[in-house]
């Protein structure tokens, strides 16, 4: 691992968060506020088929009779949602064919992310489906894809051009009324990412998506529709940076995953969204719902690493509704300074011999607060269900806290459920070791973390394993005085 | 190499080391014995330069330089390298991760590229079979469920990589049977050179049959009370440490 030391020793240098830059494109943006007007607007925006506007109508209904939860550990100002703009697009719309015909100053934003299309490109086996501030504005090795039978484009291409796929499975895993913010990210979804395996495909590349916040004052409602056709195989990568912001950020996405029976979905995802300064001004609020459903002997696999938002409320869960099937949920939550995460899983058994798995790692530093929140619930159906908890939490310095509320509903007696739960402190004695060893206290401490993650770590692909191990450094700088 | 002068240190404003002299030189072998809480450790972890502890007198020169200000990541990459009593274990991170990382980073301080992967797998190798450490030891998190015997010898391993001037052994005989005793002296002596130093710290004379010291101190409620050759050792082992105490309370 050679190669990320180098460029770890400039990281460590810079203090401040090293994607806060803000990229001047031209942009058309709604006016702030929410009402039916606005959501019928970004519908035709869209040129969307009427069902879809009605779908979007009946979710925004729903949502205004909704309240935002109060139940996560978290505390925040609650944004006004009168004062955001629920559309901002690129003015330039077209597709481009080729790079030169994307915006230079776009193309400047990715050189700073490191993760330019020509990279890209370069990297074997990874298609880019980039959101930039709502709308996809370009999408790379479609056509290897498409020889595949495989869809992926953005939800709004895959409104028009595969109307009955979306329909089929738009909300019927996360349906509006779930929560809040998923009604809410109904009503207003301005773009995301659509993705379709046909039977028997195991497709040939990671799909990977970059996210970017862009815009001052704009939301971000992205939604995400992955469905795995029977037998099939994906592997799919959600990474994030946003650039840093003084006011508040609202991030509200839906992703729905969807596995037929015999398929396998991976998800992975980076969360960097700005976390917010030291002092814990800014920082972009996460609230996410992501949750997967499992036909017979299938399998949805999350992996994620969540480093930045200043809150972040996210549950990455599966249903396992068909016999056989198997959740897994692999993650590591990183706090610092002011940060608040309350994350976790839901693995819901309802099908027979099905199997679950929970690997949750999360490291405290700062004054920040970090909280493992999980259910695992076994239906009276649910004939010889396992499940494997294991939670354990990293804690630097005495001002920051780790919470778990771990919940086992079980109705079958034949269920096996197992709770795992450590918290550990990096001693002084581990520095100093490392110190003797000529090993600096920040590298110490980076050292000490990667090993503690490590088990979810080697769940991420291999490009992103790296971006995540440099992340978790970044993340916790200066966190020992 | 090591000038140790007048040296008090104290630790919660309790004097553990009351006014210690040694002088090392290079090529030299040094014991430092002593019944237990006589402050065989406090020096150890005072000339590494733990923070723990707070010198209050004296002064501690190391190639001619005072390291007392000195952080212990400095002093190592000036090359004073400690054998830790009771090494830690770090989750996650394998002995071949650890050893990479202080190794860079003593490189990066000397002003070095990191080392190519190549030549440090090679010198992995050969250190590693010059103490009989295989490949699958090599990939364990580092200290985590070793025995005794295998954090001693990981210790010597990573002295083995790190090449220091000074090299101190922290009881290193400690929680050792016979043969991985005699593994770990093998070792410290294949890598002796007429450019380094070695002080082992030991409360048993044991270990000095295998690395054999060319001085002999003794150390007593925070002084060195007597010094000699191996033969002081020996003397130590047949009539334990009483007639020391007595000598001193005399």
């Amino acid at each position: 691992m050679a190669y990320t030391e180098e460029e770890l020793k400039k990281e460590l240098e810079s203090k401040e968060y090293e994607y806060g830059f803000y990229t001047d494109i031209e942009a058309e943006t709604f006016p702030v506020g929410l009402n039916e007007e606005i959501v019928r607007k970004i519908s035709q925006k869209k040129q969307e088929p009427e069902w879809m506007t009605e779908w979007r109508l009946d979710a925004f209904r729903v949502w205004k009779e909704m309240e935002a939860p109060d139940w996560p550990n978290v505390t925040y100002d609650k944004p006004d949602y009168q004062a955001i703009s629920y559309y901002s697009a690129p003015k330039k719309k077209d597709k481009y064919e080729s790079l030169d015909e994307v915006d230079p100053e776009l193309l400047e934003t990715f050189n700073k992310l490191g993760i330019s299309l020509d990279e890209q490109k370069k990297l074997a086996g990874v298609a880019v489906d980039i959101v930039m501030d709502s709308v996809s504005v370009a999408t790379t090795f479609k056509e290897t894809l498409a020889e595949k039978g495989i869809i992926f484009c953005s939800i709004s291409e895959a409104i028009q051009e595969h109307p009955e796929l979306v329909r089929q499975y738009i909300g019927s895993v996360v349906p509006p009324k779930d929560n809040y913010f998923a009604a809410l990210n109904s009503a207003v979804f301005s773009d995301g990412s659509f993705c379709y395996i046909p039977k028997g495909v195991q497709c040939p590349m990671e799909l990977s998506t970059y996210f970017r916040i862009n815009q001052a004052g704009t939301g971000q409602f992205e939604r995400t529709l992955v469905v795995a056709d029977e037998s099939s195989y994906v592997s799919y990568l959600e990474g994030c940076t946003a650039p840093s912001r003084d006011e508040n950020q609202l991030h509200a996405a839906v992703v729905e995953l969807i596995a037929l029976d015999r398929a396998e979905i991976k998800y992975s995802t980076v969360q960097n969204w700005y976390p917010g300064n030291k002092e814990g001004k800014g920082g972009v609020f996460n609230f996410v719902t992501k949750r997967g459903l499992c036909h017979n002997h299938s399998k949805i696999s999350w992996t994620q690493v969540e480093t930045g938002s200043a809150v972040t409320w996210k549950y990455p869960s599966c249903i396992l509704k068909g016999d056989y099937s198997i959740g897994e949920f692999y993650s590591i939550a990183v706090t610092n300074n002011f940060q608040q995460a309350d994350t976790g899983t839901k693995m819901i058994h309802l099908g027979k011999n099905t199997r679950s798995t929970i690997i949750s790692k999360g490291i405290s530093a700062g004054k920040s607060q970090n909280s493992y929140r999980g259910l695992v619930q076994v239906n009276s159906r649910a004939k010889n269900a396992r499940n494997f908890s294991q939670c354990d939490s990293l804690l630097m310095g005495n001002d920051c806290g780790a919470h778990t509320f771990p919940y086992i509903e079980t109705q079958n007696n034949s269920a096996q459920v197992e709770h795992e739960a450590t918290t550990s402190k990096i001693g002084e004695d581990q520095i100093f070791y490392c110190n003797q060893r000529g090993i600096d206290t920040e590298k110490a401490i980076a050292l000490i973390v990667n090993g503690f993650s490590k088990e979810v770590l080697n769940k991420l692909p291999m490009e992103f394993a790296v971006e995540a191990q440099k992340l978790l450094e970044i993340s916790l700088e200066g966190s020992v005085g | 190499m090591l000038t140790i002068e007048n040296l008090h240190a104290e630790i919660d404003d309790k004097g553990i080391l009351n006014g210690i002299d040694l002088d090392v030189k290079a090529g030299e072998v040094h014991a430092i014995m002593g019944p237990n809480g006589s402050g065989k450790s406090t020096l150890s972890s005072v000339i590494a330069g733990n923070e723990d502890y707070e010198i209050t007198q004296g002064s501690i020169l190391f190639g001619g330089e005072d390291i007392h200000e000195m952080s212990p990541e400095e002093r190592s990459h000036k090359g004073i390298f400690l054998s830790f009593q009771y090494p830690v274990e770090i989750p996650g991170v394998s002995v071949t991760n650890f050893i990479k990382t202080a190794l860079n980073a003593q490189r990066k301080a000397a002003g070095e590229e990191d080392m190519p992967a190549a030549a440090m797998l090679k010198k992995i190798r050969e250190k590693s079979s010059l103490l009989g450490i295989d490949s699958k030891f090599l990939s364990r998190s580092l200290n985590q469920g070793f025995s005794g015997g295998e954090k001693k010898r990981n210790e010597i391993f990573q002295m083995a990589m790190m090449e220091p001037k000074l090299a101190i052994l922290d009881e290193t005989d400690s929680g050792l049977d016979i043969d991985a005793l005699k593994i770990v002296a093998d070792g410290v002596n294949a890598l002796k050179t007429p450019n380094n130093a070695t002080i082992v710290i030991t409360h048993y004379q044991r270990l000095l049959d295998y690395i054999i010291p060319d001085f002999v101190h003794v150390l007593y409620n925070g002084k060195i009370v007597k010094s000699g050759t191996k033969e002081l050792a020996k003397e130590l082992e047949a009539k334990g440490y009483d007639w020391i105490k007595k000598e001193v309370a005399g």
